[in-house]
């Protein structure tokens, strides 16, 4: 038997086991903690920043910092909200997402970040940069447009899928996803049933010809805001 | 596919064990011989050493030496930091442009030479300077470039480039460089002779645990800036479990203005491998390795020759001393032009033949460091002052500098002075008393640490430089009272969102929206709203920011705001009519104007 962390989030005391991660051990204990590229199943990755937490003090990311006896941890303050506030607006300003007509609308994480938060309008102003499309695979897209680089594809390729598919290149403002070929989605061995297709968080990488198949309003998160699941499933305890 | 690039790439890769690790080497291996690093290349190395094309994309398109597209024979990089600014590298530029008839970023009609900019080369004393391939030219003008390009075009040989050679053993047959040390004063740890294996000695003398016990009693802290204890990061690196552990040297000095280790590895390359073999021993470790930025080519046969003859000697290699079982060797690995790969864990990820990007923390280094084995990573400096301590002993160190900062720090000072170059000062030194050092007494403002450290205002030239106040990794740039600060806030923020790894959120766009606030301002389109608006984006960049390099990355708008409020002030202003200066109609118009043919009536 491993013995037992206790710790704290917020003031409420929280236990878990050595090895777990904060983020781990708020899910659950029914403590939301907002995040992006965070995915259960695929290895941390700790680039959105959108769950950053203080740990005694200092920001950590909760998704890649392990837990540790007696750590007060803040999760739910003012400071923290406009941090993350900040962070989901710097995403939504640094690509062309087009909530309106996007398929993902409604099953969307970025989306569903800034209604839970309450951003109407980001603060900053759009960068429009210019982006690819990637059409050529008969039935998955890429429209890098709305990528926020948060690495699921590229983790689950890689680990789950055993493939390789994706990865990043460039750097700073020009890093993107990139396709394990010259230049075309189509030239690799991508199928519709791998993980890397069913992880991306936001309408980046979308299989073809299903997009409307769930009616608006139906959708993920149309009635219950991200992160509900992981607060009810506490209560219900 | 060619034949010959085929050969080429599977000779390369088999040279380097066909080991995806040792991608670095690989790729610039083919940068080299056959101009770049090309699609089919790719191909060809991710067959050799069995890994994904997309992998060697991921790193030859992070590193700014590496290209995926045919360059020049010849690759001119000139340096455009700030300092290189001040001593008119626009001048410097434009003769470049005109005599070559290509601008930054092209290639000669004839493929023979190609023109670029490249960030902080640490040359600042000798400024405005260049590299030409790997060679470096100093002090240039517009004049010594175009005759630069002129004679190139004749020998295309950039070695023929060097006239005479700088001092000390920039004249030395491997270097033969026109690089000047500018050594203004030398200090007794890090610029002092010593003599050869008289550290290694008195370590091996004794047992690891006690050379530890040594550079903590002398209470040594890390040079790179960070300044985090020396003795205690070996201690938890030989406490970590593992039976391979590493020794890393940080010689990819990066931070604009900082040229120390370049003048440290020409002069003292002894006492910095001395230094690396006394922590190898230390920390249990049989291989350590010599990170060289791309920028420090030049040297890297003479370091190699340094280690070469200390083998032979005995004082590396195997039974190091006649010490029976201590093993241990160093080899260098070369970087590709990205500052983030100063960062340890960057500089791990590099090694590891991947992008430079930093890795989540914990664990640290010394826990699973280099292919997750414990490793110590530490700054030339750093491996230099450990030399002097188990040579003169942690007593002699400790008494030397501040209280909370003991020994000396050599500074790389630049800028508006009479006399920039090196200088090995105590810690605790007063801000003002370095200034008078180097003739800079009508400094206006002083950029202490580089971009990523703190602008300081005349009013505070009182404070002293140590860990406690000032902290430095050695950059001290001197602005006079003519410089318009904002804008070398702005040439800042340039080099952070360029050599950001773009890995996480706050960095890679919170520099963006910085640098966009700032332009407003710097155009006359800023209002009062922006000042607040600058300190919290640039607030919430430092917290949420994933590595040193974003958590610094706001500094030069964050301290120039506190110190030189009122630089912003002078230039932001309530609209009088209520609408937002930050709109500009006319450029909203502009379109509707082309396609209408007209002007609008109303604005």
């Amino acid at each position: 038997m491993s013995e037992t962390i206790t710790f704290t989030i917020d003031g409420k005391e929280v236990s878990a086991q050595p090895g777990q991660t904060i983020m781990q051990a708020a899910d659950a204990a029914g403590i939301y903690i907002p995040r992006l590229c965070a995915f259960e199943g695929l290895v941390p990755h700790g680039s959105c920043r959108v769950c950053t937490v203080m740990v005694n003090g200092r920001a950590q990311a909760a998704c890649t910092q392990p837990v540790a006896d007696g750590i007060v941890v803040e999760n739910d303050t003012e400071k923290l909200l406009a941090i993350r506030r900040d962070i989901i607006e710097m995403l939504f300003v640094e690509g062309n997402h087009y909530c309106m007509f996007c398929e993902k609308s409604g099953n969307c994480e970025l989306q569903a970040l800034a209604y839970r938060f309450g951003i109407a309008a980001p603060k900053y102003p759009y960068l429009f940069p210019k982006r690819e499309i990637d059409a050529t695979h008969p039935d998955i897209f890429i429209d890098r447009n709305r990528c926020v680089l948060c690495g699921r594809c590229v983790r689950a390729s890689r680990d789950v899928d055993g493939k390789g598919v994706f990865e990043f290149v460039g750097r700073g403002p020009q890093k993107r996803v990139a396709v394990n070929a010259e230049a075309n989605l189509a030239d690799t061995d991508l199928k519709t049933s791998d993980k890397a297709v069913e992880v991306c968080p936001v309408g980046a990488i979308l299989r073809k010809r299903v997009g409307y198949a769930v009616p608006v309003g139906r959708r993920r998160y149309d009635h219950k805001p991200i992160g509900s699941d992981i607060e009810q499933a506490a209560s219900k305890k | 596919m060619s034949k010959s690039l085929e050969a080429d790439v599977k000779k390369i890769c088999k040279a380097c064990g066909n080991d995806r690790t040792r991608m670095m080497d690989i790729v610039r291996s083919v940068q080299e011989q056959c101009g770049c690093v090309s699609g089919e290349a790719m191909d060809l190395i991710a067959r050799e050493v069995s890994c994904h094309r997309v992998e060697v994309e991921s790193v030859v398109s992070f590193y700014a030496f590496l290209s995926t597209r045919p360059k020049g024979k010849v690759v001119i990089r000139l340096c455009d930091d700030v300092i290189d600014e001040m001593k008119g590298s626009d001048q410097v530029a434009a003769a470049l442009k005109t005599e070559l008839g290509i601008d930054f970023g092209e290639t000669t009609a004839d493929g023979a030479i190609t023109l670029e900019h490249t960030p902080c080369i640490g040359m600042c004393d000798q400024a405005p300077a260049a590299m030409v391939n790997d060679e470096v030219v100093t002090y240039l003008s517009g004049d010594a470039a175009r005759s630069m390009v002129r004679s190139l075009r004749e020998h295309m040989d950039p070695k023929k480039l060097v006239g005479r050679f700088g001092d000390g053993n920039n004249g030395h047959d491997l270097v033969r460089s026109m690089v000047h040390n500018n050594i203004r004063q030398s200090g007794e740890v890090v610029l002092a002779p010593l003599a050869e294996g008289a550290a290694l000695k008195n370590a091996l003398a004794m047992s690891p645990a006690e050379v530890i016990r040594d550079v903590k009693t002398a209470r040594l802290r890390g040079r790179g800036g960070a300044g985090f204890p020396t003795g205690m990061k070996w201690e938890f690196t030989r406490n970590a479990p593992g039976t391979q552990r590493y020794v890393l040297c940080n010689a990819d000095e990066g931070e604009p203005g900082t040229f120390k280790d370049r003048v440290i590895l020409t002069e003292r390359p002894d006492v910095l491998i001395e230094g690396m073999t006394i922590a190898g021993y230390a920390i249990g470790s049989d291989t350590g390795v010599l990170y060289l930025r791309a920028e420090y080519a030049y040297l890297r046969s003479f370091l190699e020759q340094a280690l070469h003859d200390r083998r032979n000697k005995g004082l590396l290699g195997k039974d190091i001393c006649g010490k029976k079982g201590f093993n241990f060797d160093i080899r260098i690995q070369m970087g590709a032009g990205a500052y983030i790969c100063g960062e340890e864990t960057s500089l791990i990820s590099s090694v590891e033949g991947l992008r430079g990007d930093p890795k989540n923390r914990p664990p640290f280094p010394a826990q699973k460091g280099l292919h997750q084995c414990p490793t110590t990573v530490n700054n030339v400096e750093t491996f230099c002052c450990v030399s002097r301590i188990l040579e003169k002993g942690p007593g002699w160190f400790a008494q030397m500098g501040s209280k909370g900062s003991p020994g000396t720090k050599v500074l790389s000072i630049s800028g508006d002075c009479h006399r920039p170059g090196v200088y090995e000062v105590p810690f605790g030194i007063k801000l003002s008393d370095v200034l008078k050092l180097c003739g800079a007494e009508d400094a206006a403002a002083v950029q202490v640490g580089g971009p990523s450290g703190t602008m300081v205002s005349p009013a505070e030239f009182g404070r002293t430089i140590c860990y406690d106040d000032l902290a430095t990794g050695g950059s001290v740039m001197v602005f006079g009272p003519k410089r318009n600060l904002l804008k070398v806030v702005r040439k800042f923020l340039e080099f952070f969102i360029e050599e950001s790894c773009g890995y996480c959120t706050p960095c890679r766009v919170g520099n963006v929206l910085l640098l966009e606030r700032l332009n407003r301002i710097l155009d006359g389109r800023g209002e009062p709203s922006d000042l607040p608006y600058l300190e919290r984006l640039g607030q919430t960049i430092k917290t949420a920011a994933r590595c040193g390099l974003g958590q610094t990355s706001p500094n030069p708008v964050l301290t120039t705001l506190k110190s030189f409020r009122s630089a912003y002030e002078s230039l932001v202003k309530e609209a009088p009519d209520g609408l937002q200066p930050s709109f500009d109609i006319g450029a909203a118009l502009g379109d509707a104007k082309t396609i209408t043919g007209r002007e609008s009536v109303h604005f």
